[in-house]
């Protein structure tokens, strides 16, 4: 049995590092959880599906998992404008939050693997101080 | 800008579906007018005697606004731009026209340690650049937390300065504890010194600016226009929020009582009341998320004068609150959907202003007949 989970878990990590089994990765989201906390739950909400109309939904996301670079851009720099959400469209600006690189990578990687949403490609801090607005 | 009117009332119709679970039915009989078109986060502002407006923009940009032009106001110290904290409220000295005094209060990262804390500063104006600056008031400890800071600003009729510090995101710590920053109103006199009357000064370990503790995080306080009290409302958690009459020394309850839960929606306390804690005026549940406070003491508006106006950042509209026998009987929407309500001020002409986010300051008339 333990050699057929060994394997699954492997096939799974395949694609990137498996946070579960990543110490980093794991810490990183553990941060990211409390930066999420402080910055993001009043608005976006404790279960991720934020307002309808006014705070699209982190949870379920498709904008969260196809645009990975506009997601950590609105996370660095704030955002306005139109974009559309699972097929809604929202337009409320979101304030420059004033966070740091790293704190940037921990609540991405934080949201993209909470509630329902899996991703095994971490987030960094060197990749976020490499985004432009 | 009237021409927009059927749309917006449109818009608020879909903003009242959206948001059912707040039963404010909305007044329309008014009207308004934008004064100051694009702004970001009007936070706080002030009117100069020659009728031009001194506004603070959340990011920290200080903005002179005369003749429909605007100006940036140099000299406006480094602000700490995080969550919550940044350029905060703006308020004129009661004599202004003699001192040329003028105050605000700003997320400062000034002093030890890492992140920053609310900072209460005088100076004025010479052109368009702030001098004579004093720092009056820096709360510690710094904390890269981003909630929280408060903060508003107020003279009393006998011009003693109020400002707000909210709790900075720890709960647990600072506003049960008088000898700390957060979760505090303080007073001081208008040259930053503290005066001996205040309710903690004899206490050797408080912070003896305090005035109120046990607050959340206040950002609406105004003076009410015939008894001179000092009113105020705080963000409470979850269904929560509080309107409260200021009273030396008093205890607010936070977090020990509240009518509020965690935003997660589980509980922090079963109390909503206990011995030596005073009870809010009026809470809200579902919470409006509070900002900016106004007495109507003109006659402007007919029917409302001593209303009481409470901006909605979360339901964005503007909260005309009916009083009777110190109790709320009635709330109505006004400026419905037009944006999140961060500032509401009532002009030497005695007309009301309000600062909405991503739109600007609006001036709310009386319906045309």
């Amino acid at each position: 049995m333990v050699p057929i989970i060994l394997m699954f878990l492997s096939l799974v990590s395949c694609n990137g590092s498996n946070p579960k089994q990543d110490p980093m990765f794991q810490k990183s989201i553990e941060r990211g959880a409390i930066v999420y906390e402080d910055f993001c739950m009043q608005c976006h909400l404790a279960d991720g599906e934020g307002v309808p109309k006014a705070f699209p939904p982190l949870n379920n996301s498709d904008y969260l998992k196809n645009k990975r670079i506009e997601s950590i851009k609105a996370i660095k720099f704030g955002m306005s404008g139109e974009i559309t959400v699972n097929g809604q469209k929202y337009n409320t600006p979101m304030a420059p939050l004033g966070l740091t690189d790293e704190e940037v990578a921990d609540v991405m990687n934080y949201i993209t693997n909470a509630w329902d949403n899996r991703n095994s490609k971490m987030t960094t801090a060197d990749e976020v101080s490499k985004i432009q607005p | 800008m009237n021409f927009r009117f059927p749309l917006l009332c449109m818009l608020s119709f879909f903003t009242c579906i959206s948001c059912a679970q707040d039963k404010n039915p909305v007044n329309t009989n008014h009207d308004y007018e934008l004064v100051v078109p694009e702004l970001k986060i009007p936070w706080g502002f002030a009117f100069l005697p020659d009728g031009s407006m001194l506004i603070n923009e959340k990011d920290g940009t200080m903005i002179h606004f005369k003749d429909g032009k605007k100006t940036t106001i140099e000299g406006v110290p480094e602000v700490y731009n995080r969550g919550q904290g940044g350029l905060l409220d703006l308020v004129l000295h009661p004599d202004y026209k003699e001192n040329g005094w003028l105050y605000f209060t700003y997320a400062s990262s000034e002093g030890e340690g890492n992140g920053g804390n609310t900072a209460l500063m005088r100076a004025k104006l010479d052109g368009n650049k702030l001098i004579s600056k004093e720092l009056l008031y820096k709360a510690t400890p710094n904390t890269t937390k981003g909630q929280h800071f408060g903060s508003r600003i107020v003279f009393d009729n006998d011009g003693y300065l109020f400002f707000t510090i909210g709790e900075r995101g720890d709960r647990d710590v600072n506003p049960q504890d008088i000898t700390r920053d957060g979760g505090k109103v303080y007073k001081l006199n208008d040259d930053g010194s503290i005066s001996q009357g205040n309710p903690f000064f004899n206490d050797p370990n408080a912070k003896k600016a305090i005035y109120t503790y046990g607050n959340r995080n206040i950002q609406g306080m105004a003076v009410h226009p015939t008894t001179g009290e000092i009113w105020t409302h705080e963000h409470g958690p979850r269904g929560g929020d509080e309107i409260n009459i200021l009273k030396a020394g008093a205890n607010y309850g936070w977090p020990v009582i509240s009518y509020g839960i965690n935003y997660s929606g589980t509980k922090f306390t079963d109390k909503s009341a206990q011995e030596g804690m005073e009870q809010p005026l009026h809470y809200w549940d579902p919470s409006i998320a509070p900002s900016g406070m106004a007495f109507i003491s003109s006659d402007h508006y007919p029917g409302w004068k001593g209303n009481l106006l409470v901006g909605s950042l979360k339901f964005e509209y503007l909260d005309k609150i009916v009083l009777k026998d110190g109790k709320v009987v009635k709330e109505e929407r006004l400026l419905d959907g037009l944006g999140r309500v961060r500032t509401v001020n009532e002009g030497p002409d005695g007309y009301i202003y309000v600062g909405i986010e991503n739109l600007g300051i609006v001036k709310l008339l009386p319906k045309k007949q």
